[in-house]
């Protein structure tokens, strides 16, 4: 089963895309270029601060407002390797699927966690904090089809018969 | 010896009998104007360079917010916050999203007689109702803000002896462009252009105020016109009384004059990236357009918009054409909806927006794009000035932009082939 | 067993008997809308994952509405990349310049009653105004959709609103929405639909249903719907046929929740800083300074709400130093107050009228504020750094109100 550990950044309940990415940087031309001023309306450092392989755990309705795509993809761009919330919004969940970014519902680690600190993440199980167990749900079938063919435009790539 | 206008005004405001080109004099200014797009610069330097900041006069001062309007980013916001503060801290006459500041100063404030200092280049408007109306840097524009006074070096004067009358379908500024194109982009530099003549009595206020406007961009320090029947008229409409009434004495020195006849006067366009790269409109005709833009300080007024609606009604802008119309003023507005122009202009596709600066100055709505071309009625079309540094703008006719806007390439309005 | 409406729209487009929440359905899409934010992405993806052409070009529209006028030089590009792709797969229905996506989505005729729609904004829910299926989804998802046609969905729980009775003067629809958004929580209705009914509702203008449905995804909904009616009919320039005139909750459907108001229990309300679902009458906030008003956006830029204003600003000016913006919500809906006198009355007013569009709604132009500044806005979201820096205050209200608070110079419910 698939296993890994990260550092954790905490944000709080309602995190919105508005914060994730602002308005005023969605017509940059790349992901890349718009990377930088990912949470900027909030914690304008953290997205320098943000390593490859940490986890970002936060309170409710993670990713509500606006159903801009460039939200998830900024926050897999920051290297960040799953997001774990007690609730998603639904756009937002949809669009991280699509996109390969795994999110996990967990409604009570994000009370517990600070940041900084080390989780283990086991896929479909558990999250491990300090020894202490956390259960996570698995997703249904046609998102896990879409997460193992490594996001949709992968998936319809394969239905158009292209490597 | 004679005085010219521009004398006279200077003589007046420095309170000697006589001034002849050359001389320097210490002014009383009448008037200074600040917009949004130095005045938070003139506010630090009031803040933070003098030892005893203060007001000489209050009431001499306005400020204007119309660059930026309505604010395009929180640098912007801040500017104009700081703007505002100030007006509101000190009583300064501060109007925003009102219209542009040339605009405006001409509806409610310029007088004949004044000498009125901007920090805009575009001030040199004001010699429309016989004022003399500089640009000046904010620098200066705050040296008089202190003590109400600045020092002037009285300019030489061209004469342009008009005759004539404009033939229909042919505008005052393809006759400013015309002149421009003639004598050059530094063909006035540090002098004052009177307009004077029979063709410059047909000329009604607001086709004045287009040949002032553009006076700088032939160099010069400001143009003016006498202050005849045809301003006293505007200025009563308006509730004002002149400052003082010139015309220029018989004997006044003049460095040099020019005469044009105003029959002759064709439809014209300033090429990129140069005002004085003057053509007749004919020879650029079939360039393709991206942008077209009616309004400015320059041509934004009810005149140039009702001639642009004439070419506009019963058609539609062509489909990959931005045309852009921006009234000059609040008051040029609600005229405007009241005659059903702004209607007309809404059917065709037009974008109409807020009285603004809009893309004559290029950084705030409207701009345009790499390699894009606009054809436009505003004051300048250097290199970048609308936009991304590989665009051009053509400077043409209300007419002109509004029939290059239906034909999707540059074209004059009597080429129109499409018939209602 | 009874069905919601939301079942009813999901089972015909899939040609079921019937559906229940929970289901996973493939649904064939009446008709999707792109927006110039999202068109470079969309057409990166679509070609990315190699579809050689649209599944059906008239059902796509494109709509150029957050970067008009263009405020940046490279927003051009957006234009550039749509025009191209327009042009080379077939699709005719482009509006460059005509107003926001989602009033022309249904002003235009795009949407009909029981249409099953997608967009690339989270406000698309809104054509659950005429009783369709709408719903915003990302970038990639629209790309699939350009290629097969389909999208997955789960079929929503449904929670039903019943609003009975008639609201007080001075009272909007902008009024009820947000202080259900408020009772049900930013996230309080996550993945579910919005079903809206009774006589408070059935009074209601299009119009005003449009705002109550714009606004359903700040309650987290997946969508919102009203049961089409001859208001609904006239607006679209249809005749109701028996599948739409039936798009209504059955009495032994299942719902998650039923909710009950009383119309006359509203009060004017606002969204405080920086949430949405932060509601409070505005009687509690009375004499907050304020810096600006912004009248417009999709869930309240239509000729009604710029009526509502000038209502409240006939022959006043608004405060000093403050400054109303107002932006219409389209072409027409400019053109309509033009010619019924509300542009005049507005500008007198002193307001700032500008070219249809997103406008500050989005937050890129259209009137940004600096630190410490306060905004009123008829607008759907006053998130953090949304209107300009994370230290700007958005207070969310309805026209009506914002005309009131720009005239006082402070919040007021009315003057």
């Amino acid at each position: 089963m698939e296993q890994f550990t990260g550092r954790v950044w905490v944000l709080g309940d309602d995190i919105d895309t508005d914060i994730i990415i602002p308005t005023e940087y969605l017509a940059l031309k790349t992901i890349e270029d718009m990377k930088q001023y990912g949470f900027s309306p909030l914690r304008p450092e953290l997205a320098g601060q943000i390593k490859p392989g940490d986890i970002i755990v936060a309170g409710k309705n993670f990713g509500c407002g606006s159903s801009r795509e460039q939200a998830p993809e900024v926050i897999k761009a920051l290297g960040i390797r799953c997001i774990i919330a007690k609730s998603f919004a639904r756009i937002f969940f949809r669009n991280s699927i699509n996109n390969g970014l795994l999110l996990i519902e967990q409604p009570k680690l994000s009370d517990d966690v600070k940041e900084g600190d080390i989780v283990t993440v086991t896929v479909n199980r558990d999250v491990d904090y300090n020894g202490e167990k956390y259960p996570i749900a698995s997703l249904p079938d046609n998102l896990v089809e879409i997460l193992n063919a490594g996001g949709l435009v992968k998936a319809m790539r394969r239905k158009n018969g292209l490597a | 010896m004679g005085m010219t206008i521009a004398e006279k005004i200077i003589a007046l405001a420095a309170g000697v009998p006589e001034v002849k080109a050359g001389d320097i004099h210490t002014v009383n200014l009448d008037r200074m104007m600040s917009n949004d797009g130095t005045t938070h610069l003139t506010v630090d330097m009031y803040h933070n360079k003098l030892k005893h900041p203060h007001i000489a006069d209050t009431k001499k001062m306005v400020f204007i917010v119309d660059h930026n309007v309505p604010s395009d980013s929180p640098k912007t916001a801040a500017s104009q916050k700081k703007m505002r503060n100030f007006a509101r801290e000190h009583g300064i006459d501060f109007w925003e999203g009102k219209g542009v500041c040339h605009q405006i100063m001409m509806e409610h404030y310029v007088r004949p007689g004044e000498l009125i200092f901007g920090a805009d280049s575009h001030t040199c408007t004001y010699g429309a109702l016989g004022a003399f109306g500089t640009g000046v840097g904010c620098t200066d524009l705050l040296y008089g803000m202190v003590t109400g006074t600045s020092w002037v070096l009285v300019p030489e004067t061209l004469k342009f002896n008009l005759t004539g009358r404009l033939p229909e379908g042919v505008y005052p500024r393809d006759l400013m462009l015309t002149i421009i194109g003639t004598i050059g982009a530094n063909g006035a530099n540090y002098q004052v252009m009177e307009f004077t003549g029979d063709g410059a009595k047909t000329l009604s206020v607001n086709d004045r105020m287009v040949l002032c406007n553009l006076a700088v961009e032939a160099g010069a320090k400001t143009a003016i016109f006498e202050a005849d029947e045809t301003a006293m008229e505007y200025l009563k409409a308006r509730g004002r009384e002149p400052k003082a009434v010139f015309r220029s004495d018989a004997d006044a020195v003049y460095a040099a004059e020019y005469t044009f006849d105003l029959s002759k006067i064709v439809p014209v366009a300033a090429r990129p990236d140069f005002v004085d790269d003057v053509v007749p409109a004919e020879e650029v005709c079939g360039t393709h357009i991206d942008e077209a833009f009616l309004g400015s300080c320059n041509n934004g007024r009810i005149d140039e918009l009702r001639v642009g609606a004439a070419v506009l009604k019963g058609r539609k802008v062509a489909d990959h054409v931005r045309f852009l119309v921006v009234p000059a003023s609040q008051e040029v507005y609600l005229q405007a909806l009241e005659e059903g122009l702004i209607s007309i202009f809404m059917e065709s596709g037009a974008i109409v927006m807020n009285p603004n600066c809009s893309v004559c100055w290029g950084s705030c709505q409207g701009v345009i794009g790499e390699n894009e071309v606009l054809i436009s009625t505003g004051t300048r079309n250097f290199k970048g000035r609308a936009g991304h540094p590989s665009s051009r703008v053509y400077l043409a006719s209300a007419a002109t932009v509004a029939a290059s806007a239906v034909k999707g390439e540059i074209c004059t309005a009597d080429m129109l082939q499409e018939r209602i | 067993m009874g069905q919601t409406v939301i079942e009813k729209i999901i089972a015909r487009n899939i040609g079921a008997a019937s559906v229940k929440p929970g289901d996973i359905v493939t649904a064939k899409v009446d008709r999707v809308m792109l927006d110039d934010i999202m068109i470079p992405f969309i057409v990166d993806k679509f070609k990315e994952m190699g579809f050689p052409k649209v599944w059906d070009p008239d059902k796509v529209v494109l709509i150029y509405d957050h970067l008009v006028p263009a405020s940046q030089q490279d927003d051009v590009r957006h234009y550039r990349i749509g025009d191209a792709f327009t042009e080379q797969y077939g699709i005719k229905n482009l509006h460059r310049s005509d107003g926001i996506c989602h009033q022309l989505m249904t002003e235009a005729g795009y949407v009909k009653p029981g249409d099953v729609v997608f967009g690339t904004d989270s406000h698309t829910t809104t054509y659950g105004c005429v009783g369709a299926f709408s719903t915003g989804i990302g970038y990639t998802e629209m790309a699939s959709i350009l290629g097969t046609g389909t999208l997955w969905v789960k079929v929503p729980e449904t929670i039903r609103v019943q609003i009975d009775g008639t609201l007080p003067a001075g009272v909007m629809s902008k009024d009820v929405i947000l202080r259900l958004i408020g009772d049900l929580g930013a996230d309080g209705a996550t993945y579910q639909c919005l079903e809206f009914c009774g006589t408070a509702v059935e009074q209601m203008t299009v119009a005003s249903r449009t705002t109550m449905a714009n606004m359903a995804i700040e309650a987290g909904a997946k969508c919102a719907v009203f049961t089409p009616d001859e208001k609904t009919a006239e607006y679209c320039g249809i005749e109701l046929d028996a599948f739409q005139k039936n798009l209504k909750g059955d009495e032994d459907a299942v719902y998650a929740k039923k909710l009950f108001y009383q119309a006359e229990d509203f009060v004017p309300v606002m969204a405080c800083p920086s949430q949405v679902d932060k509601i409070r009458n505005v009687s509690d906030l009375e004499g907050t300074v304020i810096d600006q008003v912004f009248i417009g956006s999709c869930t309240n830029g239509r000729l009604e709400d710029l009526q509502a204003a000038a209502e409240v600003l006939r022959g006043r000016k608004v405060a000093d130093f403050v400054k109303l913006i107002v932006t219409p919500a389209s072409r027409k809906v400019y053109e309509d107050a033009a010619r019924l006198g509300v542009l005049r009355t507005l500008a007198e007013a002193g307001a700032v009228i500008t070219h249809p569009g997103c406008g500050l709604c989005c937050g890129r132009t259209g009137g940004i504020l600096s630190d410490g500044e306060r905004v009123v806005a008829t607008n759907n979201r006053n998130f953090l750094g949304r209107m300009g820096t994370s230290k700007v205050e958005i207070y969310l209200a309805s026209p009506a109100v914002a005309a009131a608070c720009a005239a006082a110079g402070k919040i007021v419910a009315s003057l």
